[in-house]
């Protein structure tokens, strides 16, 4: 570690930075000198277990950190109380103390009646909010009857085709109640106003209806795939949603903006970061182009990150988030409400991390990512299931998985302050880099055009993918361990019992979508199909109430989606590898 | 590509250094998982084991793969199928490659894909179905051990 090098402009003692320059020029030089002594004489009789330490990210990581690099450190500017700028420290002036995070179980599989069922076990087992997982015909548009949607009916996820799926799905739950998160994105308008028109037969107006979809279609380009519509066309549909909800369904989150799925495809923690919040630039810019007022809009864009197995880099993504967004919505989009400036956000523990040897195990990797989640101030959390590298997950798991949140909360006593690694010479400096590195990635995208331009380079796409294949190599070369995959092995079957969809699930679910076809009021059906394609083709027309209308009318999802197919064009996978 | 030299399996087991050209493997997406973390690292690996690999990309149908696999005349195919959809999809792809005269084609695959299911699978004529946590090396020797030219 070289001495500290001064710059005369970065007085220590002047704006705010918390260090006396004196004593930390002293700790350097005492900090060399163990180095140079203690620490060499010990390397001397034993040499470290590895060559080199690095985070899950493979991120070089010291084996001391001293306050020394901390020298421009300044507690008010970089760090700041709870609930004020730049929010490091968290969004809320009493964080956990107030309310804790909601615990929000992500759960979806068969028929509606078998989801709604699990909404209600979970909401009895004491959770708190609602996360819906639709199947993959669903996320991608189209109906179970559709000769793309064979085979998968049900399977990872509930079916939803239309109104009627949506009515039996949230039968006893009332939505001005309850607020529900829905992972919906290429779709998301047509499944958000089946939604809203749920709500509307339960008596509950728009005004009154809280809950988010993810409606984050960039990262779908970049990491998850459930995209319909090529970068254009979803964008507009994207700012109607955003003006629509400004006017009509205030308490709604229009987007979550998601590191998640780009993390489970393999990127780096800076990657995550990175790509995650210029996804956010452009969703904020293209609101503002659209003419939204950014401080309309902006208050109501949320977060969604993972909790990966790095504990600490973990934490320092998160504390860096917040100063990234807040320092980016006051100084490069002029946002005045600092509802705008706060990154609020979710997170879910690592699917990707689980493993399918010794699956007990992963209940321990699920609690450790939690409890960084919540040491990053989480504002809800879902915790993974021990048994979803194989299935989705059984009653029995969830519940394990639910309460390991509950021992965090009620247990730990890790809720009882805000930010308790604040102020860690670790965990500060982690910090400090990954908001750096972040940046940097930000510049080169911002250079490219914004990131709508740097998906159609492939460039973030093609970063993830060489990440995820340097973590594979490292993995197989012994490089990086995991517990009973190449450490620790243990020759045994499956212990633990997995859910199964039933086959029937399918037939069951083509009748029901045909019997919807075949009672509803065909001609006004078929009106409000016109009226789509016709507000598609019209610059400045709003989707939204067109697709409300749709949905009351049961129009089905894949009637709305083919219609606007044909209007608005599809997006293919470049299959880059 | 093709040359004289190799005519019969035997001959390409003796020398497998001197084969008429490289084993080509199509790695397939097919149905509408978007998880294509596996795919593509498996692609990438089977490219820097000289294997010459054709990736479909995502959402594919079974027609869509055995058109590909028929058009670019692959040796073997590699299904990722991460969505639960695996006992309708291996069987129909197998269904279409056996309607096509392409019985021989290798069918291999890996995925979420529980251990019950397994056996099943291969009954109907899947080759090997790999699980998670495989080291990528075990699915390179096993494209090198297994699949030969057709031709």
């Amino acid at each position: 570690m070289p001495a500290l090098e001064w710059n005369g402009e970065q007085t220590l003692m002047g704006g705010g930075a918390m260090y006396d320059r004196k004593k930390l020029a002293g700790i350097a030089t005492r900090r060399k000198k163990w180095q140079d002594e203690e620490l060499a004489s010990s390397l001397r009789k034993s040499s470290p277990r590895l060559q080199r330490f690095s985070t899950v990210s493979d991120e070089e990581i010291d084996l001391l950190y001293t306050p020394d690099p901390l020298s421009n450190f300044d507690y008010e500017e970089d760090l700041g109380y709870p609930g004020q700028y730049p929010y490091t420290r968290g969004v809320q002036p009493t964080m956990y103390r107030g309310r804790l995070w909601t615990m929000r179980q992500f759960a979806g599989f068969g028929s509606a009646e078998d989801t709604n069922a699990r909404f209600k076990f979970l909401l009895a087992q004491g959770q708190t909010g609602l996360s819906t997982a639709f199947h993959f015909p669903t996320l991608m548009g189209y109906d179970s009857d559709s000769p793309r949607a064979r085979g998968e009916v049900g399977m990872c996820g509930v079916a939803v085709d239309s109104l009627k799926d949506m009515e039996i799905l949230f039968d006893g739950i009332p939505l001005d109640k309850v607020t529900t998160s829905m992972t919906i994105n290429g779709p998301a308008a047509m499944v958000f106003a089946m939604y809203l028109a749920v709500a509307e037969k339960q008596g509950v107006p728009f005004h009154k209806v809280g809950g988010t979809i993810q409606n984050d279609i960039l990262k779908e380009y970049i990491a998850q795939h459930a995209w319909i519509f090529p970068p254009e066309p979803s964008m507009r549909i994207i700012t109607d949603i955003l003006a629509y909800c400004a006017d009509n369904v205030p308490r709604w989150n229009t987007i979550s903006i998601s590191g998640y799925h780009i993390r489970e495809a393999g990127s780096t923690a800076v990657q995550e970061l990175a790509f995650t919040i210029a996804d956010g630039i452009a969703y904020v810019q293209a609101g503002v182009d659209a003419g939204i007022p950014v401080d309309k809009f902006a208050p109501r864009l949320s977060y969604f990150f993972n909790a990966h197995m790095d504990f600490f880099e973990e934490i320092a993504k998160y504390r860096a988030a917040r100063r990234m967004w807040a320092r980016i919505m006051r100084e490069r989009f002029h946002a005045k409400d600092e509802n705008s400036w706060k990154l609020r956000f979710h997170t879910q523990t690592a699917g990707c991390t689980l493993t399918a040897q010794q699956p007990m195990n992963n209940v321990v990797r699920v609690a450790l990512q939690a409890l960084s989640g919540v040491l990053g101030g989480t504002q809800s959390l879902h915790t993974n299931s021990m048994d979803e590298t194989m299935a989705l997950p059984t009653e029995q798991a969830v519940t394990v998985a639910l309460r390991t949140q509950q021992i965090i909360a009620e247990e730990s006593g890790v809720a009882n302050t805000i930010d308790p690694l604040g102020g860690s010479f670790f965990v500060e400096q982690l910090t400090n880099g990954m908001e750096e590195k972040a940046m940097e990635y930000i510049r080169k995208i911002d250079e490219m055009g914004g990131m709508v331009a740097a998906i159609k380079q492939g460039y973030p796409q093609r970063e993830v993918a060489d990440a995820a294949f340097h973590f594979q190599r490292l993995v197989d070369a012994g490089k990086k361990r995991i517990v009973g995959l190449n450490a620790y092995r243990s020759e045994e079957g499956t212990p633990i019992p997995l859910l199964k969809i039933d086959d029937r699930v399918e037939k069951q679910q083509v009748a029901r979508t045909k019997e919807v076809r075949r009672k509803r009021d065909a001609k006004k059906a078929r009106g409000c199909l016109s009226a789509l394609k016709e507000g598609s083709l019209t610059p400045n027309v709003n989707l939204m109430p067109l697709l409300v209308d749709a949905a009351r009318e049961y129009v089905t999802l894949g009637e709305m989606c083919d219609t606007l197919r044909e209007t608005m064009g599809v997006y293919t996978d470049p299959a880059m590898f | 590509m093709a040359t004289a030299k190799a005519k019969g399996k035997n001959l390409e087991a003796a020398a497998p250094k001197k084969a008429a050209r490289k084993i080509r493997i199509l790695v397939g997406k097919p149905g509408l998982d978007g998880h294509d973390r596996g795919a593509k690292i498996i692609a990438r690996a089977l490219r820097d084991a000289g294997v010459e690999v054709i990736y479909t990309g995502l959402h594919q149908t079974p027609e869509m793969i055995v058109s590909a696999a028929a058009q670019e005349d692959v040796d073997g195919i590699g299904l990722s199928i991460l969505s639960g959809a695996h006992n309708y999809l291996f069987p129909r792809i197998i269904q279409l490659l056996r309607e096509k005269k392409m019985g021989d084609v290798v069918l291999f695959g890996g995925g979420i894909i529980p251990d019950d299911d397994i056996p099943k699978l291969v009954k109907k004529g899947v080759d090997r179905v790999f699980t998670p946590g495989t080291p990528i090396q075990e699915i390179v020797d096993y494209v090198n051990d297994r699949i030969r030219p057709r031709k």
